[in-house]
């Protein structure tokens, strides 16, 4: 199944956000977008997955969602949102609760899941017990309980100090390679973008227009040990952004 | 002062002066019983040594001896068992009223219009000023001091509802919708248990309100019950009768925030 943003625009109270947004998320490929803060990088992205409507434009999916999908558009929040008051299993299994599946299916598809993404030893935490690469964890693991066709990724890794974004971002790497699933990543990290994304779509600084999507087309398993191939593609990334990302910091906040 | 800082000393040098520390109470088991425990001895000895009147007020062995009186007549259990029920219809009946009404105005617009308006109107009023009326229109019986508890636990238990529901993380919500959640499952698995924490420190005010109202209700009209106890012993003059009463109440107060106090233990872990 594939994502596709046509025309999309968007108004916050006489306010445009975003304007005349189109991109293509193609099956089993990372996109990741990239922009100044404040640009509706996280708008677009909940359009995407249907949580807002757009004033104009639309969201498509192009063919049928996977055989055994449960929930086509799954999200990773940055800040996890993890019910605190539920142990590992018990978040994971929310995913799976309202879907006619038997207590037993259910129970397989979590040990499943927290088996691969190795969290078996941590079934009966609870969320505060865990650091927050491991809440990460495991709000990746539910959101792979699901299934998705597209997951959908705002900063996943913004709330995490260096080191923990480092080990993540190896796992997300790991689990493409295994997985080949497909996504949009959201982020303001460029060295983020390069690392996972097989497109970087910039968006300009608000109202955000797609200012130019890139291409990377090194393998993303290469991109560990090709770093200084990598950083040229975040140079010019960086030219690109750079006279955005200065001009939203002047920006007076009207809202 | 130990030997480096006498050497840092004499080069001018000394310790930054700590002001951390403080605002932070922990729980010490039994200082709260040791503290009343000792608030009843002095008040004993006061009496004892004459500093106190007892027609001003009883030793609290005195009061104790009325309690026993009343226990050995078989009326404590009588008195006793008529508020206890009354407490639990009253308090009960208010406190899911007013779970059911703080979700609605927590989640429905029109809801919310219709019940905030409502509730700043209505919460002001001394519910008891209210208990003729209600005894006009549910008799004399026990329907209408149940209904006093009832309106006069609602209102605080909505408010602290609608607040508790008001706080639950929208992303919570979001991400309930983003896995395809059921509004019901939304309501029953997010909303509910993000609530929890007010909703039980809503149950402790409430219960204070409802102890107060009873009292206040079975002064009023009622053969039996605390508060007509303490009515009739006060009516009387008898000191004693009435402290044990009061001290009835105390208990039931205690006994109300200690298990209270055990739920809260149990259903909010997850906090700690
Ligand atoms: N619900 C909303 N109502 C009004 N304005 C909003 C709302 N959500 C976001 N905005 C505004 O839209 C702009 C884009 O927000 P957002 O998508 O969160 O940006 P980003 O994620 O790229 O930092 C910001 O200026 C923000 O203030
Ligand atoms: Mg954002």
């Amino acid at each position: 199944m594939d994502l596709r943003v046509v025309g999309l625009t968007h108004v916050y109270a006489g306010a445009p956000v975003l304007q005349d947004i189109d991109l293509e998320i193609p099956s089993g490929r990372i996109l990741c977008v990239v922009g100044p803060s404040g640009c509706g990088k996280s708008t677009l992205l909940r359009m995407l997955g249907g949580l807002e409507r757009p004033d104009a434009g639309a969201v498509l999916q192009v063919g049928e969602p996977p055989e055994g999908c449960l929930n086509p558009l799954t999200y990773i929040f940055q800040d996890f949102a993890l019910l605190p008051w539920r142990s590992v299993a018990g978040n994971v299994a929310l995913a799976l609760e309202d879907r006619r599946l038997g207590r037993a299916e259910i129970a397989r598809i979590v040990d499943d899941v927290l088996a691969r993404t190795r969290l078996s030893a941590y079934r009966d935490a609870l969320p505060r017990q865990l650091s927050g690469g491991m809440r990460q964890r495991v709000a990746i693991a539910r959101a792979l309980a699901v299934r998705p066709a597209c997951l959908l990724m705002d900063e996943p890794l913004s709330a995490l100090d260096a080191q923990t974004r480092e080990l993540l971002m190896d796992d997300l790497v790991g689990l493409w390679l295994r997985e080949g699933f497909t996504a949009c990543y959201v982020t303001h990290n460029l060295a983020e973008a390069v690392r996972l994304g097989h497109r970087v779509a910039v968006l300009s600084r608000r109202p955000g227009r797609v200012r130019e999507v890139i291409e990377i087309d090194m393998p993303l398993e290469e991109r560990a040990e090709r770093m200084p191939e990598l950083a040229v593609h975040e140079r010019r990334l960086w030219q690109l952004l750079r006279e955005e990302a200065a001009a939203a910091d002047q920006e007076l906040a009207d809202v | 002062m130990s030997e480096p800082a006498c050497a840092h000393a004499r080069e001018g040098a000394r310790p930054v002066p700590y002001r951390g520390g403080g605002f932070a109470p922990r729980p010490r088991r039994w200082a709260g019983a040791a503290f009343l425990a000792g608030l009843i001895a002095f008040w004993e000895m006061c009496s004892r040594l004459g500093w106190i009147s007892p027609l001003a007020l009883p030793a609290p062995s005195e009061a104790l001896a009325a309690l026993r009186d009343l226990a050995q007549s078989g009326l404590l259990a009588k008195h006793l068992g008529a508020s206890l029920g009354r407490l639990a219809q009253g308090w009960t009946l208010g406190v899911l009223a007013g779970i059911a009404a703080g979700l609605a105005a927590g989640l429905f617009s029109l809801a919310r219009a219709g019940i905030l308006p409502l509730v700043a109107a209505l919460f002001p009023i001394p519910k008891i000023a209210l208990l003729p009326l209600f005894i006009i229109w549910f008799g004399i019986g026990e329907e209408s001091k149940v209904a006093t508890i009832l309106f006069g636990t609602f209102f605080p238990m909505t408010i602290a509802v609608y607040g508790g529901v008001d706080n639950v993380d929208r992303t919570l919500i979001r991400m309930g919708q983003s896995f395809g959640l059921s509004r019901l499952s939304i309501i029953r698995k997010i909303v509910l248990p993000g609530a929890m924490p007010a909703i039980l420190s809503g149950m402790r005010i409430s219960a204070s309100i409802a102890i107060i109202l009873l009292v206040a209700a079975e002064m009023i009209g009622a053969e039996y019950g605390v508060g007509a106890y303490i009515l009739l012993a006060g009516n009387l003059m008898a000191t004693d009768q009435l402290v044990a009463g009061v001290m009835i109440l105390s208990a039931m107060g205690l006994t109300v925030s200690w298990l209270l106090g055990m739920a809260e233990r149990r259903l909010l872990r997850w906090r700690a």
